[in-house]
């Protein structure tokens, strides 16, 4: 059993170096076909930026996208900084360099890897799926009877911050950096996806369709690492199901077969405010100029945020969206669960959470109702600040930064929540509603706990079980995301996930259930 | 404003700090030599087995002691001068005081076993304990197999730990069956079917004999009454704990097993008092032995000393029993009494189901003759505390219970449920014709 898993970590790490390996290999080659594409397709009216891709580009072969983009992006920048500095303005590319690099790129991809897509897919997500399968099913045998698992995660390197955690904290914030500001070095990636797309939106592979699909993968092997750790508890069975599900079918399949229909691309359960651009003018134009079903989905996003979400966290608390549907959820509660220890519980923490979190359902709210009014009004500024430029701020800080480097790439150092926890304004505006009108808590079994602090350790949200548990009070915070690990984890049977009567609901405490009727009644009616 | 100086900083007086500062403006003080900041030390086999570490067993973060104006002493009592109402530390000033609480806990039993203060030979109880363990059984390689005497909850966990290492582990039993003077047979050989699942070598009905030492003096193996000798290279005294009061033999304090109390937690001296572990009531309270070491009666008499320290005289009177445990991957919970056929009176009559391939069961216990019911035992299911207190308090019959079970059950969502079954098996085998009622939130949340 041993050896199965170790061969599988071998196999598993292999297909992990040669999809690293990509960023930095490959044969590029542009014929002036291809350019001529790009003049065309991109409208690109800089004669010296031709000219430049012309003498630099065209006919040689270029080895490794360093080279080749390097090319690219200087040029770019020559000729923009050129035109901007002889005021010919209509002559400026105003395309990312990188993202033109990346667009030349996938089109001008040849050699070894363009053209086996199939044979690099299985040596590199291939080998990833078999060998991470090989290192995991066999706990179903080595973890014993069923129960908690946690035997050795502080005992552990990659489990306890120790170097390997810090490997992989490079590695995710790296390629999360790759995926958002240096998009060429991930154009070898989509040739590997390129026939499962092509398959279902009939559209060659780009790099979020890279991230989707991968975002899939690694939370379903992380899910059958869920189903094994948590055979014994069926609600962590049914909720994994729920996030594998909705990841699956909503946020990847959906809005890809959408695409093929000729539909606006849209995952049906991301809700304003994390999705964040629903109102930014382009998606906005796209959707009203999609017929009914761009109506639908503006009415249904507008409705989603308003309507659905507070109705569901009134009857079952946040964990509706936030563990059971979401798909940062999704991936926290499978590829993060081993790091969910990380997430500091100290009260510091508690007020930087709160000040971050609902800094950002501020920001996120002013800039869309400065983003509406610039819609309506057509004017591009308000009160004189540009809305683009709010809106870039945000993208790049929180919908970048926040979300993907620091969200899933600290998940080995700060736990699994960080995004969650600190950042998510969808989450700050749920946990209003949970905090102060909904049915649900996490009920503490009267005077049962022993303080023994397995629940707040595991508890990804960096709440205090513990606290509140040993004084006998129900937990009812507005960051709970109801994973149900510290019900899980408890030793003693202290606390359960319910939705009931408001009245009650908070019950603050002096003297614990057990003690003298008398001194329970005197103490905790004061 | 007063002096109260508290010695112990476990449950006990950790929640009698507390209270007192939710009380009063007294000065309090709390003098611990085994560690600098309170601790769960029913939390310290999760250290061990890498669940936590020992940072995350203390509840309260360090800044809380000072906000709460609660001084933390490191040091250990040698004795106590009540004359002078002072204390003699070890190797630093004397502390002087104007109430004293005593609340040192236990310490682990050893009965005169040849070789028990060997090197390798230890309990299972404290801070230190952890750290020497860590010492001598870090893993399978330096400890090749444990030996563990003591078939109680302490020694259970001992033998979860090690286990969590891969070490082997023999375990010695005094018992015929795991834990039965505690509990009943079908739970008990639940427990010992649990442990031989986990490939921990139980010995029942045996006894140690000698802990044999090497030419180091440290243990490497044991002899049982059986005539065995087992090789082993740490072993595990876990015969139960009594309280930890050598310090106080010559206080004129009135001792026996523990700190003499009467139900204000007073002992024999004026403004002395012991809370927890070390404090043995004149008379048991109730089916209470009169020492109880468990953490919830440590905690309740914590919060009932502080009030009589702060001018308003309340008894120690615990409510309805409970309890609860885990025994490897098995989670016990008791609510009122259920003794096991070797203690218990005539009246006392039990319904016992156990699920036929799981490890779940339960044990009611009702009164014969007025079918009053007595108490729950469960494993594998957990119940809500406060309906079992509710329907102790109402001194509800055992067909009410069985009717309303749903009501109490505690298990997280999407759990299977198997009141229906009970029920079933309850209604042939007692000739009932009770029908479930349906789970209902307005029963379960009514307020009193």
């Amino acid at each position: 059993m041993k050896a199965i898993k170790n061969i599988g970590l071998i196999l598993f790490l292999i297909g992990l170096g040669i999809f690293t390996s990509l960023t930095f290999l490959g044969k590029f080659q542009v014929d002036q076909n291809i350019l001529d594409q790009v003049i065309s397709e991109k409208g690109i009216k800089s004669e010296v930026f031709i000219k430049e891709l012309q003498n630099n580009l065209v006919g040689k072969e270029f080895s490794g996208m360093l080279s080749f983009s390097t090319k690219i992006v200087t040029a770019l920048k020559m000729a923009n900084a050129q035109h901007r500095k002889n005021k010919e303005y209509k002559k400026v590319t105003y395309i990312n360099p990188n993202d033109m690099a990346a667009y030349i790129g996938k089109k001008s991809g040849s050699g070894f890897i363009a053209n086996n897509k199939g044979l690099m897919w299985f040596l590199t997500f291939g080998l990833g799926i078999l060998g991470s399968l090989m290192f995991i099913i066999p706990n179903v045998v080595l973890l014993g009877k069923k129960g908690i698992k946690n035997d050795g995660i502080y005992l552990e390197n990659a489990t306890n911050r120790g170097w390997i955690a810090w490997l992989v904290f490079i590695f995710l914030v790296s390629f999360y950096l790759i995926l958002y500001f240096r998009s060429e070095y991930a154009v070898n990636w989509t040739y590997l996806v390129d026939p499962i797309s092509e398959g279902i939106s009939g559209n060659p592979a780009g790099h979020w369709f890279v991230y989707g699909f991968m975002y899939c993968v690694v939370m379903t092997v992380m899910a059958i690492r869920m189903y094994i750790k948590y055979r014994h508890n069926m609600y962590q069975m049914v909720r994994t199901t729920s996030v594998l599900f909705f990841q699956i079918i909503f946020a990847f399949l959906i809005p890809e077969i959408m695409v093929r229909l000729q539909m606006p691309y849209y995952d049906f359960k991301n809700a304003f405010p994390l999705d964040y651009d629903f109102f930014f003018s382009w998606n906005l134009k796209e959707l009203l100029a999609s017929g009914g079903i761009g109506l639908f989905i503006l009415v249904w996003g507008i409705v989603l945020t308003l309507i659905i979400v507070p109705v569901m966290v009134y009857f079952f608390g946040k964990r509706w969206y936030c563990s059971w549907v979401c798909g940062c959820g999704g991936l926290a509660e499978t590829l993060g669960d081993p790091y969910r220890q990380h997430s500091s519980k100290s009260l510091f923490s508690w007020k930087v959470e709160r000040w971050l979190v609902h800094g950002v359902l501020v920001f996120a709210v002013t800039m869309t109702l400065m983003t509406l009014y610039s819609f309506f009004s057509e004017s591009s500024t308000v009160l004189g600040i540009k809305t683009q430029s709010v809106q870039n701020t945000y993208s790049l800080l929180i919908g970048a930064f926040f979300a993907g480097v620091i969200g899933t790439g600290f998940y080995p150092i700060f736990g699994n929540r960080v995004w969650c926890r600190f950042g998510c304004p969808l989450a700050a505006y749920l946990g209003f509603v949970q905090r102060f009108k909904s049915r649900f808590r996490i009920t503490t079994n009267g005077g049962q706990c022993i303080s023994c602090g397995n629940c707040s350790t595991y508890c990804e949200q960096g709440i205090d079980v513990r606290a509140y548990a040993q004084k006998g009070e129900n937990i009812v915070r507005s960051s709970c995301v109801g994973c149900g690990i510290c019900s899980a984890v408890c030793p003693r049977g202290v606390l359960k996930l319910e939705n009931g009567p408001l009245k009650g609901r908070i019950n603050p405490t002096q003297v614990l259930l057990g003690n003298t009727v008398d001194l329970m009644e005197l103490m905790n009616k004061k | 404003m007063e002096h109260i100086v508290i010695i112990g900083n476990g449950i006990s007086g950790v929640t009698a700090a507390r209270h007192i500062r939710k009380l009063s403006d007294n000065k309090i003080t709390i003098i611990s030599a085994e560690s600098d900041y309170f601790f769960s030390r029913t939390a310290l086999m999760y250290v061990y087995m890498g669940h936590m570490k020992f940072e995350h067993t203390q509840p309260y973060e360090d800044w809380f002691w000072k906000k709460n104006r609660i001084e933390l002493l490191k040091g250990f009592v040698e004795s106590i001068n009540y004359r002078e109402k002072r204390l003699h530390l070890k190797g630093a000033p004397d502390v002087e005081y104007d109430k004293l609480i005593i609340a040192t806990g236990s310490k682990s039993n050893k009965f005169g076993w040849p070789g028990q203060d060997l090197e390798g030979v230890q309990g299972l109880y404290s801070k230190q304990d952890l750290e020497n363990l860590e010492n001598y059984a870090p893993n399978n390689k330096i400890c090749k197999r444990a030996v563990i005497v003591g078939g109680g909850l302490i020694g259970i966990e001992l033998a979860e730990m090690l286990r969590s290492r891969e070490i082997p582990v023999t375990f010695l039993v005094r018992e015929s069956s795991f834990w039965n003077v505690v509990l009943p047979s079908g739970e008990s050989n639940l427990i010992n079917e649990h442990i031989l699942e986990h490939h921990i070598d139980l010995r029942l009905s045996t006894n140690l004999v000698e802990i044999i030492t090497d030419e180091n003096g440290r243990a490497k193996a044991v002899t049982t009454d059986k005539g065995e000798t087992i090789e082993c290279n740490f072993v595990g005294l876990t015969a139960g704990v009594s309280p930890n009061i050598d310090f106080l033999r010559e206080s004129g304090i009135e001792l026996s097993r523990g700190v003499k109390v009467n139900r204000l937690l007073e002992t024999n001296i004026k403004d002395i008092y012991a809370i927890g572990d070390c404090a043995e009531q004149h008379e048991a309270i109730g089916s209470r032995r009169p020492i109880e070491a468990v953490w919830y009666t440590g905690r309740m008499m914590g919060e009932t000393v502080a009030q009589t320290i702060c001018g308003r005289e309340t008894e120690y009177k615990p409510g309805h029993w409970f309890n609860s445990a885990k025994f490897l991957d098995l989670e016990y919970q008791t609510y009122g009494w259920v003794f096991s056929e070797q203690i218990k009176k005539d009246y006392e009559k039990h319904f016992h189901w156990r699920h036929s391939k799981e490890k779940i069961c339960i044990t009611i216990a009702y009164h014969a003759d007025t079918n009053e019911f007595l108490g729950i035992n469960t494993f594998g299911i957990r119940m809500r505390h406060e309906i079992f207190n509710r329907w102790l308090t109402e001194r509800r019959q055992l067909d009410y219970v069985m009717e309303y079970l749903k009501d109490a059950n505690f298990d997280p969502e999407f759990y299977a449920q198997y009141e229906s079954e009970i029920v079933e098996r309850f209604n042939s085998e007692l000739g009932m014709h009770i029908e479930l009622k349906r789970k209902s939130w307005k029963r379960i949340f009514k307020t009193a």
